[in-house]
Protein backbone atom coordinates (compact mmCIF):
# COMPACT_ATOMS: atom_id res chain seq x y z
CA UNK A 1 0.00 0.00 0.00
CA UNK A 2 2.66 2.20 0.73
CA UNK A 3 4.21 1.94 -2.61
CA UNK A 4 1.28 3.78 -4.09
CA UNK A 5 1.82 6.65 -1.73
CA UNK A 6 2.66 9.70 -3.18
CA UNK A 7 6.15 11.84 -2.68
CA UNK A 8 6.49 13.38 0.70
CA UNK A 9 10.05 14.11 0.14
CA UNK A 10 12.23 14.73 -3.36
CA UNK A 11 15.60 14.87 -2.95
CA UNK A 12 17.51 15.76 -6.44
CA UNK A 13 21.29 15.79 -7.19
CA UNK A 14 22.43 16.39 -3.90
CA UNK A 15 25.98 16.59 -3.34
CA UNK A 16 28.17 17.87 -0.56
CA UNK A 17 31.41 18.75 -0.35
CA UNK A 18 32.78 19.80 3.19
CA UNK A 19 35.45 22.83 3.49
CA UNK A 20 38.12 20.22 4.04
CA UNK A 21 37.29 19.13 0.24
CA UNK A 22 35.70 15.51 1.78
CA UNK A 23 32.72 14.82 -0.35
CA UNK A 24 30.21 13.37 1.58
CA UNK A 25 27.14 12.93 -0.83
CA UNK A 26 27.63 12.20 -4.19
CA UNK A 27 24.65 13.37 -6.53
CA UNK A 28 21.65 11.50 -3.83
CA UNK A 29 18.74 10.98 -5.84
CA UNK A 30 15.84 9.33 -3.59
CA UNK A 31 12.25 9.36 -3.16
CA UNK A 32 10.24 9.28 0.39
CA UNK A 33 6.93 8.04 0.08
CA UNK A 34 4.58 9.90 2.01
CA UNK A 35 3.71 7.61 5.71
CA UNK A 36 6.28 4.81 5.31
CA UNK A 37 9.03 3.57 7.41
CA UNK A 38 11.99 4.46 5.25
CA UNK A 39 15.45 2.89 6.55
CA UNK A 40 18.52 4.07 5.59
CA UNK A 41 21.52 1.93 6.08
CA UNK A 42 25.13 2.35 5.72
CA UNK A 43 28.69 2.08 7.21
CA UNK A 44 29.98 4.53 9.48
CA UNK A 45 31.19 7.70 7.80
CA UNK A 46 28.66 6.91 4.53
CA UNK A 47 26.69 10.27 4.60
CA UNK A 48 23.84 9.37 6.53
CA UNK A 49 23.47 11.96 8.91
CA UNK A 50 24.66 14.46 5.89
CA UNK A 51 21.70 13.79 4.35
CA UNK A 52 19.14 14.10 6.81
CA UNK A 53 20.70 17.31 8.16
CA UNK A 54 20.81 18.71 5.03
CA UNK A 55 16.95 17.99 4.60
CA UNK A 56 16.53 19.31 7.89
CA UNK A 57 18.54 22.38 7.03
CA UNK A 58 21.22 22.01 9.44
CA UNK A 59 24.63 21.34 7.32
CA UNK A 60 23.46 23.75 3.24
CA UNK A 61 24.06 21.64 0.42
CA UNK A 62 27.07 21.92 -2.07
CA UNK A 63 24.45 20.99 -5.16
CA UNK A 64 21.39 19.78 -5.62
CA UNK A 65 17.79 20.13 -3.82
CA UNK A 66 15.44 18.80 -1.48
CA UNK A 67 11.27 19.62 -1.71
CA UNK A 68 9.62 18.62 1.14
CA UNK A 69 5.74 17.98 0.04
CA UNK A 70 6.28 20.38 -2.78
CA UNK A 71 8.09 23.48 -0.64
CA UNK A 72 11.73 23.56 -1.42
CA UNK A 73 13.90 23.27 1.32
CA UNK A 74 15.60 26.60 1.16
CA UNK A 75 13.47 28.94 -1.21
CA UNK A 76 10.45 27.86 1.04
CA UNK A 77 12.21 26.70 4.04
CA UNK A 78 9.58 27.76 6.76
CA UNK A 79 6.94 25.72 5.27
CA UNK A 80 9.44 22.44 4.93
CA UNK A 81 10.65 22.32 8.03
CA UNK A 82 7.18 22.93 10.24
CA UNK A 83 6.44 19.59 8.55
CA UNK A 84 10.07 18.14 10.31
CA UNK A 85 10.94 16.02 13.35
CA UNK A 86 14.62 15.50 14.16
CA UNK A 87 16.02 13.16 16.94
CA UNK A 88 19.53 13.63 16.47
CA UNK A 89 22.19 11.25 17.05
CA UNK A 90 23.57 12.57 20.42
CA UNK A 91 22.25 12.97 23.27
CA UNK A 92 22.21 16.38 23.20
CA UNK A 93 19.89 18.44 25.52
CA UNK A 94 19.78 21.60 27.87
CA UNK A 95 21.02 19.92 30.91
CA UNK A 96 19.58 22.80 33.60
CA UNK A 97 15.98 22.98 32.21
CA UNK A 98 12.95 20.82 33.31
CA UNK A 99 11.41 18.15 30.64
CA UNK A 100 8.22 20.29 30.56
CA UNK A 101 9.81 23.24 29.75
CA UNK A 102 12.29 21.94 26.78
CA UNK A 103 9.03 20.40 25.25
CA UNK A 104 7.16 23.13 25.18
CA UNK A 105 10.30 25.56 23.96
CA UNK A 106 10.59 22.57 20.77
CA UNK A 107 6.47 23.60 20.06
CA UNK A 108 6.91 27.40 20.38
CA UNK A 109 10.50 27.09 18.10
CA UNK A 110 8.77 25.52 15.07
CA UNK A 111 5.94 28.01 14.74
CA UNK A 112 3.36 26.19 17.09
CA UNK A 113 1.28 28.11 19.44
CA UNK A 114 1.35 26.43 23.05
CA UNK A 115 -0.72 23.32 23.97
CA UNK A 116 -0.39 22.08 27.03
CA UNK A 117 -2.73 18.77 26.54
CA UNK A 118 -0.73 17.85 23.38
CA UNK A 119 2.83 17.95 25.25
CA UNK A 120 0.47 15.87 27.90
CA UNK A 121 0.22 12.94 25.63
CA UNK A 122 3.29 13.52 24.21
CA UNK A 123 5.00 13.18 27.57
CA UNK A 124 2.68 10.14 28.80
CA UNK A 125 3.09 8.05 25.39
CA UNK A 126 6.92 8.19 26.24
CA UNK A 127 6.56 7.85 29.85
CA UNK A 128 7.99 10.72 30.55
CA UNK A 129 5.22 12.28 32.61
CA UNK A 130 6.32 11.48 35.69
CA UNK A 131 9.44 13.70 34.80
CA UNK A 132 7.86 16.16 33.59
CA UNK A 133 9.27 18.27 36.29
CA UNK A 134 12.68 17.00 37.18
CA UNK A 135 15.80 18.84 35.50
CA UNK A 136 17.26 16.73 32.18
CA UNK A 137 20.22 16.23 33.76
CA UNK A 138 18.40 13.81 36.52
CA UNK A 139 17.19 11.99 33.74
CA UNK A 140 18.78 8.52 32.40
CA UNK A 141 20.34 8.07 28.84
CA UNK A 142 17.31 6.30 27.88
CA UNK A 143 14.77 9.10 29.59
CA UNK A 144 16.65 11.35 27.56
CA UNK A 145 16.58 9.60 24.61
CA UNK A 146 12.86 10.05 24.77
CA UNK A 147 12.87 13.36 25.72
CA UNK A 148 15.04 14.10 22.32
CA UNK A 149 11.78 11.90 20.87
CA UNK A 150 9.54 13.96 22.77
CA UNK A 151 10.70 16.87 21.41
CA UNK A 152 10.66 16.13 17.82
CA UNK A 153 7.11 15.17 18.43
CA UNK A 154 6.21 18.58 20.08
CA UNK A 155 5.34 20.13 17.00
CA UNK A 156 3.08 17.39 15.82
CA UNK A 157 5.51 16.74 12.28
CA UNK A 158 4.14 15.18 9.30
CA UNK A 159 7.82 13.58 8.86
CA UNK A 160 9.94 12.36 11.72
CA UNK A 161 13.74 11.59 11.46
CA UNK A 162 15.44 9.10 13.59
CA UNK A 163 18.79 9.21 13.61
CA UNK A 164 20.13 6.03 15.16
CA UNK A 165 17.18 6.12 17.51
CA UNK A 166 18.27 3.05 19.83
CA UNK A 167 21.91 3.45 20.04
CA UNK A 168 22.61 2.65 23.26
CA UNK A 169 19.63 1.70 24.77
CA UNK A 170 18.57 -1.69 26.52
CA UNK A 171 16.49 -3.88 24.62
CA UNK A 172 12.91 -3.60 26.30
CA UNK A 173 13.39 0.30 25.31
CA UNK A 174 14.26 -0.76 21.70
CA UNK A 175 11.23 -2.82 21.77
CA UNK A 176 9.28 0.15 23.77
CA UNK A 177 10.64 2.20 20.60
CA UNK A 178 9.69 -0.09 18.10
CA UNK A 179 5.99 -0.20 19.11
CA UNK A 180 6.49 3.85 19.41
CA UNK A 181 7.50 4.22 15.64
CA UNK A 182 4.46 1.70 14.57
CA UNK A 183 2.40 3.90 16.25
CA UNK A 184 3.06 7.46 14.67
CA UNK A 185 3.19 5.30 11.22
CA UNK A 186 -0.65 4.52 12.05
CA UNK A 187 -0.83 7.91 12.64
CA UNK A 188 0.16 8.88 9.36
CA UNK A 189 3.60 10.11 10.05
CA UNK A 190 6.42 9.41 7.78
CA UNK A 191 9.80 8.30 9.56
CA UNK A 192 13.11 7.78 8.18
CA UNK A 193 15.70 6.22 10.57
CA UNK A 194 19.11 5.79 10.13
CA UNK A 195 20.84 2.43 11.88
CA UNK A 196 23.21 -0.21 12.44
CA UNK A 197 20.91 -2.43 13.64
CA UNK A 198 20.29 -4.73 10.54
CA UNK A 199 17.53 -6.36 12.22
CA UNK A 200 15.84 -2.83 13.54
CA UNK A 201 15.05 -2.27 10.14
CA UNK A 202 14.61 -5.35 8.99
CA UNK A 203 11.91 -5.55 11.40
CA UNK A 204 10.61 -1.82 10.95
CA UNK A 205 11.19 -0.69 7.23
CA UNK A 206 9.01 -0.62 4.49
CA UNK A 207 11.52 0.48 2.42
CA UNK A 208 15.65 0.13 2.61
CA UNK A 209 17.68 2.42 1.03
CA UNK A 210 21.67 1.13 1.24
CA UNK A 211 24.15 4.16 1.11
CA UNK A 212 27.73 4.22 0.96
CA UNK A 213 30.79 6.52 0.27
CA UNK A 214 28.21 9.03 -0.35
CA UNK A 215 26.17 7.65 -2.78
CA UNK A 216 22.65 5.52 -2.98
CA UNK A 217 23.49 1.64 -3.81
CA UNK A 218 19.83 0.82 -3.58
CA UNK A 219 16.36 1.44 -3.03
CA UNK A 220 14.00 -1.14 -2.51
CA UNK A 221 11.02 -2.41 -0.63
CA UNK A 222 12.85 -4.65 2.54
CA UNK A 223 9.95 -7.16 1.18
CA UNK A 224 11.34 -7.24 -3.03
CA UNK A 225 15.30 -6.77 -1.52
CA UNK A 226 15.23 -9.30 0.85
CA UNK A 227 13.23 -11.92 -2.19
CA UNK A 228 15.70 -10.64 -4.82
CA UNK A 229 19.33 -10.71 -3.24
CA UNK A 230 18.19 -13.31 -0.20
CA UNK A 231 19.82 -16.32 -1.00
CA UNK A 232 18.62 -19.63 0.37
CA UNK A 233 20.24 -23.06 1.58
CA UNK A 234 19.30 -25.83 2.07
CA UNK A 235 20.67 -28.11 4.27
CA UNK A 236 20.78 -31.79 4.06
CA UNK A 237 21.42 -34.04 7.28
CA UNK A 238 22.83 -36.96 5.75
CA UNK A 239 22.14 -40.82 7.56
CA UNK A 240 25.99 -41.58 7.01
CA UNK A 241 28.93 -38.71 7.21
CA UNK A 242 30.48 -39.06 3.87
CA UNK A 243 34.49 -37.94 3.54
CA UNK A 244 34.47 -35.84 -0.03
CA UNK A 245 31.34 -35.03 -2.31
CA UNK A 246 31.00 -37.31 -5.30
CA UNK A 247 32.16 -36.33 -8.77
CA UNK A 248 28.48 -36.65 -10.29
CA UNK A 249 27.46 -34.22 -7.56
CA UNK A 250 30.02 -31.37 -8.81
CA UNK A 251 28.12 -29.00 -11.05
CA UNK A 252 25.35 -28.35 -8.05
CA UNK A 253 28.56 -26.54 -6.25
CA UNK A 254 27.57 -28.17 -2.71
CA UNK A 255 29.72 -27.60 0.58
CA UNK A 256 29.98 -30.36 3.00
CA UNK A 257 29.95 -29.83 6.47
CA UNK A 258 33.53 -30.39 8.73
CA UNK A 259 32.39 -33.55 10.04
CA UNK A 260 30.45 -34.66 6.52
CA UNK A 261 27.33 -35.20 8.33
CA UNK A 262 25.33 -32.27 6.40
CA UNK A 263 25.41 -31.36 2.73
CA UNK A 264 24.58 -27.63 2.09
CA UNK A 265 23.25 -26.45 -1.19
CA UNK A 266 22.86 -23.09 -1.83
CA UNK A 267 20.36 -21.35 -4.62
CA UNK A 268 18.76 -18.65 -5.63
CA UNK A 269 15.19 -17.89 -4.08
CA UNK A 270 13.71 -16.23 -7.29
CA UNK A 271 14.47 -18.80 -9.35
CA UNK A 272 11.60 -21.42 -10.61
CA UNK A 273 13.97 -23.62 -11.26
CA UNK A 274 16.33 -24.00 -8.28
CA UNK A 275 17.61 -27.45 -9.40
CA UNK A 276 16.21 -29.15 -5.89
CA UNK A 277 14.44 -31.86 -7.45
CA UNK A 278 17.23 -32.65 -9.95
CA UNK A 279 19.83 -32.64 -6.73
CA UNK A 280 17.73 -34.83 -4.94
CA UNK A 281 17.41 -37.23 -7.62
CA UNK A 282 20.63 -37.53 -7.74
CA UNK A 283 21.34 -37.75 -5.05
CA UNK A 284 19.43 -40.69 -4.30
CA UNK A 285 21.32 -42.12 -7.45
CA UNK A 286 24.54 -41.63 -6.14
CA UNK A 287 22.92 -43.65 -2.64
CA UNK A 288 23.69 -40.88 -0.61
CA UNK A 289 20.52 -41.00 1.72
CA UNK A 290 19.57 -38.31 4.63
CA UNK A 291 17.07 -38.26 7.36
CA UNK A 292 16.24 -34.73 7.40
CA UNK A 293 16.69 -31.33 5.77
CA UNK A 294 15.81 -27.79 6.40
CA UNK A 295 16.06 -24.53 4.29
CA UNK A 296 17.41 -21.34 5.89
CA UNK A 297 17.03 -17.39 3.83
CA UNK A 298 19.68 -14.55 3.55
CA UNK A 299 18.69 -12.14 6.39
CA UNK A 300 19.27 -8.56 5.49
CA UNK A 301 22.77 -8.06 7.59
CA UNK A 302 23.97 -10.49 5.12
CA UNK A 303 22.80 -8.90 2.29
CA UNK A 304 23.80 -5.25 3.75
CA UNK A 305 27.31 -7.31 4.00
CA UNK A 306 27.54 -8.50 0.75
CA UNK A 307 26.46 -4.91 -0.84
CA UNK A 308 28.81 -2.82 0.66
CA UNK A 309 31.37 -5.24 0.58
CA UNK A 310 30.88 -5.22 -3.52
CA UNK A 311 31.15 -1.17 -3.47
CA UNK A 312 34.43 -1.73 -1.84
CA UNK B 1 7.44 36.17 10.99
CA UNK B 2 7.33 33.16 13.52
CA UNK B 3 5.83 34.87 16.47
CA UNK B 4 5.79 31.74 18.85
CA UNK B 5 9.61 31.06 17.84
CA UNK B 6 10.72 34.14 19.61
CA UNK B 7 8.52 34.30 22.41
CA UNK B 8 10.02 30.77 22.98
CA UNK B 9 13.64 31.79 22.56
CA UNK B 10 13.18 34.96 25.00
CA UNK B 11 11.51 33.71 27.62
CA UNK B 12 13.88 30.28 27.67
CA UNK B 13 16.35 32.97 27.78
CA UNK B 14 15.45 34.88 30.25
CA UNK B 15 14.25 32.13 32.11
CA UNK B 16 17.60 31.11 32.51
CA UNK B 17 18.01 34.14 34.33
CA UNK B 18 15.70 33.23 37.17
CA UNK B 19 17.77 30.43 37.21
CA UNK B 20 20.91 32.19 37.87
CA UNK B 21 19.33 34.79 39.32
CA UNK B 22 22.92 34.68 41.86
CA UNK B 23 25.06 35.37 38.93
CA UNK B 24 22.80 37.08 36.40
CA UNK B 25 21.91 39.88 38.69
CA UNK B 26 22.87 39.50 42.55
CA UNK B 27 26.34 39.48 41.94
CA UNK B 28 26.54 42.30 39.89
CA UNK B 29 24.36 44.63 42.28
CA UNK B 30 27.48 43.60 44.90
CA UNK B 31 30.12 43.96 42.48
CA UNK B 32 28.54 47.87 41.78
CA UNK B 33 27.60 48.45 45.43
CA UNK B 34 31.89 47.64 46.44
CA UNK B 35 32.16 50.65 43.43
CA UNK B 36 30.03 52.98 45.68
CA UNK B 37 31.98 51.88 48.85
CA UNK B 38 35.67 52.30 47.49
CA UNK B 39 35.60 54.87 44.88
CA UNK B 40 32.43 56.98 46.40
CA UNK B 41 32.91 57.16 50.24
CA UNK B 42 36.53 56.00 50.70
CA UNK B 43 38.12 57.74 48.22
CA UNK B 44 35.36 59.88 46.46
CA UNK B 45 34.89 62.17 49.72
CA UNK B 46 39.02 63.31 48.84
CA UNK B 47 38.12 64.02 45.44
CA UNK B 48 36.94 68.04 44.57
CA UNK B 49 33.57 67.85 42.47
CA UNK B 50 33.86 67.56 39.17
CA UNK B 51 31.70 70.14 37.08
CA UNK B 52 29.50 70.92 40.33
CA UNK B 53 28.51 67.20 41.07
CA UNK B 54 29.99 65.35 43.93
CA UNK B 55 32.44 62.45 42.48
CA UNK B 56 29.67 59.46 44.04
CA UNK B 57 27.14 60.59 41.50
CA UNK B 58 29.36 61.30 38.84
CA UNK B 59 30.62 57.83 38.60
CA UNK B 60 26.94 56.61 38.72
CA UNK B 61 26.49 56.73 34.74
CA UNK B 62 29.74 55.15 34.29
CA UNK B 63 29.33 52.58 36.68
CA UNK B 64 25.85 51.65 35.11
CA UNK B 65 27.57 51.94 31.48
CA UNK B 66 30.12 49.24 32.68
CA UNK B 67 27.46 46.61 33.95
CA UNK B 68 25.43 47.48 31.17
CA UNK B 69 28.15 46.77 28.56
CA UNK B 70 29.85 43.63 29.94
CA UNK B 71 26.26 41.81 31.14
CA UNK B 72 24.90 42.69 27.54
CA UNK B 73 28.02 41.08 25.81
CA UNK B 74 28.14 38.28 28.54
CA UNK B 75 24.14 37.63 28.30
CA UNK B 76 23.74 37.57 24.54
CA UNK B 77 27.44 35.80 23.75
CA UNK B 78 26.72 33.01 26.47
CA UNK B 79 22.91 32.78 24.90
CA UNK B 80 23.96 31.63 21.59
CA UNK B 81 27.55 29.82 22.41
CA UNK B 82 25.71 27.26 25.01
CA UNK B 83 23.34 25.44 22.30
CA UNK B 84 26.84 25.61 20.20
CA UNK B 85 28.12 23.89 23.19
CA UNK B 86 25.97 21.50 24.20
CA UNK B 87 24.56 20.49 20.54
CA UNK B 88 21.48 21.90 21.05
CA UNK B 89 21.90 24.30 18.52
CA UNK B 90 20.71 21.41 15.91
CA UNK B 91 16.85 22.36 16.76
CA UNK B 92 17.38 26.28 15.77
CA UNK B 93 18.78 25.50 12.65
CA UNK B 94 16.22 23.07 11.64
CA UNK B 95 13.37 25.04 13.07
CA UNK B 96 10.78 27.06 10.60
CA UNK B 97 12.79 30.01 11.88
CA UNK B 98 14.82 32.87 10.13
CA UNK B 99 18.47 34.11 11.44
CA UNK B 100 16.74 37.53 11.67
CA UNK B 101 14.13 36.18 14.36
CA UNK B 102 16.70 33.87 16.34
CA UNK B 103 19.06 37.55 16.44
CA UNK B 104 16.17 39.46 17.46
CA UNK B 105 14.86 36.98 20.18
CA UNK B 106 18.37 36.05 21.59
CA UNK B 107 19.37 39.90 21.36
CA UNK B 108 15.95 41.03 23.07
CA UNK B 109 16.34 38.86 26.09
CA UNK B 110 20.26 39.76 26.33
CA UNK B 111 19.19 43.77 26.28
CA UNK B 112 16.39 43.24 28.22
CA UNK B 113 18.33 41.37 31.10
CA UNK B 114 20.86 44.31 30.87
CA UNK B 115 18.50 47.05 31.43
CA UNK B 116 16.68 45.41 34.10
CA UNK B 117 20.05 45.02 35.65
CA UNK B 118 20.69 48.94 35.10
CA UNK B 119 17.61 49.99 36.46
CA UNK B 120 18.67 47.97 39.43
CA UNK B 121 21.85 49.48 39.93
CA UNK B 122 20.34 52.68 39.42
CA UNK B 123 17.94 52.28 42.39
CA UNK B 124 21.21 50.57 44.74
CA UNK B 125 23.01 54.10 43.25
CA UNK B 126 19.61 55.84 44.83
CA UNK B 127 20.59 54.14 48.37
CA UNK B 128 24.41 55.36 48.48
CA UNK B 129 24.11 59.11 46.70
CA UNK B 130 21.74 61.30 45.57
CA UNK B 131 20.53 60.68 41.92
CA UNK B 132 19.21 63.44 39.55
CA UNK B 133 18.11 62.73 35.89
CA UNK B 134 17.84 66.11 33.74
CA UNK B 135 16.84 63.92 30.87
CA UNK B 136 14.65 60.42 31.11
CA UNK B 137 13.99 60.05 27.90
CA UNK B 138 17.57 60.45 26.35
CA UNK B 139 18.51 58.28 29.50
CA UNK B 140 16.53 55.20 28.85
CA UNK B 141 16.97 55.63 25.23
CA UNK B 142 21.38 55.75 25.80
CA UNK B 143 20.05 52.76 27.93
CA UNK B 144 18.00 50.83 25.34
CA UNK B 145 20.36 51.63 22.88
CA UNK B 146 23.48 50.57 24.65
CA UNK B 147 22.32 47.12 25.45
CA UNK B 148 20.85 46.31 22.27
CA UNK B 149 24.40 47.52 20.67
CA UNK B 150 26.42 45.66 22.31
CA UNK B 151 24.30 42.80 22.92
CA UNK B 152 24.29 41.96 19.43
CA UNK B 153 28.03 42.42 20.02
CA UNK B 154 27.75 39.69 22.15
CA UNK B 155 25.75 37.90 20.08
CA UNK B 156 28.62 38.29 17.29
CA UNK B 157 31.25 37.26 20.07
CA UNK B 158 29.06 33.96 20.69
CA UNK B 159 29.25 32.52 17.55
CA UNK B 160 32.56 33.82 16.25
CA UNK B 161 33.94 31.87 19.87
CA UNK B 162 34.23 28.43 19.61
CA UNK B 163 35.59 27.30 23.36
CA UNK B 164 35.18 28.98 26.41
CA UNK B 165 38.74 31.01 26.49
CA UNK B 166 37.38 32.86 23.62
CA UNK B 167 33.89 33.72 24.61
CA UNK B 168 35.86 35.33 27.97
CA UNK B 169 38.56 36.64 25.64
CA UNK B 170 36.54 40.11 24.27
CA UNK B 171 34.31 41.20 27.65
CA UNK B 172 37.93 40.49 29.51
CA UNK B 173 40.57 42.27 27.49
CA UNK B 174 38.79 44.52 25.22
CA UNK B 175 35.08 45.71 27.02
CA UNK B 176 36.52 46.04 30.41
CA UNK B 177 39.95 48.26 29.89
CA UNK B 178 38.03 50.31 26.92
CA UNK B 179 35.15 50.93 29.92
CA UNK B 180 37.58 51.86 32.68
CA UNK B 181 39.48 53.76 30.27
CA UNK B 182 36.74 55.73 29.03
CA UNK B 183 36.01 58.06 31.81
CA UNK B 184 33.48 55.57 33.79
CA UNK B 185 34.99 57.25 36.84
CA UNK B 186 36.63 60.17 35.56
CA UNK B 187 36.43 63.24 33.30
CA UNK B 188 38.25 62.99 30.18
CA UNK B 189 38.77 66.75 30.68
CA UNK B 190 40.54 65.72 33.65
CA UNK B 191 43.22 63.76 31.49
CA UNK B 192 46.69 65.53 29.89
CA UNK B 193 45.73 67.19 26.32
CA UNK B 194 47.61 64.31 24.69
CA UNK B 195 45.40 61.37 26.61
CA UNK B 196 42.65 63.32 25.91
CA UNK B 197 42.86 63.07 21.86
CA UNK B 198 43.69 59.42 22.14
CA UNK B 199 40.81 58.69 24.55
CA UNK B 200 38.52 60.02 21.92
CA UNK B 201 39.34 56.80 20.12
CA UNK B 202 38.10 54.83 22.87
CA UNK B 203 34.34 54.39 21.51
CA UNK B 204 32.91 54.26 25.18
CA UNK B 205 33.80 57.53 25.69
CA UNK B 206 30.89 58.36 23.79
CA UNK B 207 28.70 56.00 25.20
CA UNK B 208 29.39 57.30 28.80
CA UNK B 209 29.50 60.87 27.97
CA UNK B 210 26.16 60.54 26.63
CA UNK B 211 24.74 58.82 29.10
CA UNK B 212 26.40 61.12 31.96
CA UNK B 213 24.99 64.13 30.25
CA UNK B 214 21.01 62.76 30.28
CA UNK B 215 21.59 62.53 34.34
CA UNK B 216 23.31 65.93 35.03
CA UNK B 217 23.42 67.55 31.45
CA UNK B 218 27.22 67.49 31.60
CA UNK B 219 29.54 65.71 28.94
CA UNK B 220 33.03 65.44 27.28
CA UNK B 221 31.77 65.18 24.58
CA UNK B 222 28.64 67.06 22.30
CA UNK B 223 25.52 64.43 22.78
CA UNK B 224 24.85 64.58 19.19
CA UNK B 225 28.30 63.18 18.45
CA UNK B 226 27.30 60.83 21.35
CA UNK B 227 24.20 59.44 19.67
CA UNK B 228 25.62 59.58 16.48
CA UNK B 229 28.11 57.22 17.52
CA UNK B 230 26.13 54.69 19.75
CA UNK B 231 24.08 54.05 16.32
CA UNK B 232 27.07 54.28 14.28
CA UNK B 233 28.00 50.94 16.50
CA UNK B 234 24.32 49.89 16.45
CA UNK B 235 24.67 49.53 12.44
CA UNK B 236 28.24 48.46 12.50
CA UNK B 237 27.16 45.59 14.34
CA UNK B 238 23.82 45.33 12.16
CA UNK B 239 25.66 44.56 8.96
CA UNK B 240 27.88 41.98 10.98
CA UNK B 241 24.99 40.10 11.68
CA UNK B 242 23.36 40.34 8.50
CA UNK B 243 26.69 39.12 6.92
CA UNK B 244 26.79 35.97 9.18
CA UNK B 245 23.11 35.38 8.85
CA UNK B 246 24.00 35.48 4.69
CA UNK B 247 26.82 33.19 4.97
CA UNK B 248 26.19 30.59 8.01
CA UNK B 249 29.27 31.56 8.80
CA UNK B 250 30.04 29.51 12.22
CA UNK B 251 26.71 27.97 12.09
CA UNK B 252 25.96 26.21 8.94
CA UNK B 253 29.23 23.92 7.35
Amino acid sequence: MVSLMPTIIAVSELSKIYESRFQALKGINLDIRRGEIFALLGPNGAGKTTLISIICGIVKASTGSVRVAGHDSVADYRAARAMIGLVPQELTTDAFESVWGAVSFSRGLFGKPANPQHIEKVLRDLSLWDKRDSKIMTLSGGMKRRLLIAKALSHEPEILFLDEPTAGVDVNLRRDMWQLVRGLQASGVTIILTTHYIDEAEEMADRIGVISKGEIILVDDKAELMRKLGRKQMILQLQTALEHIPPALAAYQLELSGDGNELIYTFDAQDERNGIVALLKDLNDAAIAFKDLHTTQSSLEDIFVSLVKDEK
Amino acid sequence: MNWHAMHAIYFFEMARTRRTLLQSVISPVISTSLYFVVFGAAIGSRIDEIEGISYGAFIVPGLIMLSLLTQSVANASFGIYFPKFTGTIYELLSAPVSYLEVAAAYVGAAASKSIILGLIILATAGLFVPLHVAHPFWMLLFLVLTAVTFSLFGFIIGIWADNFEKLQLVPLLIITPLTFLGGSFYSINMLPPVWQTITLFNPVVYLVSGFRWSFYDVADVSVGISLFMTLSFLGVFLVIVAWIFKTGYRLKT
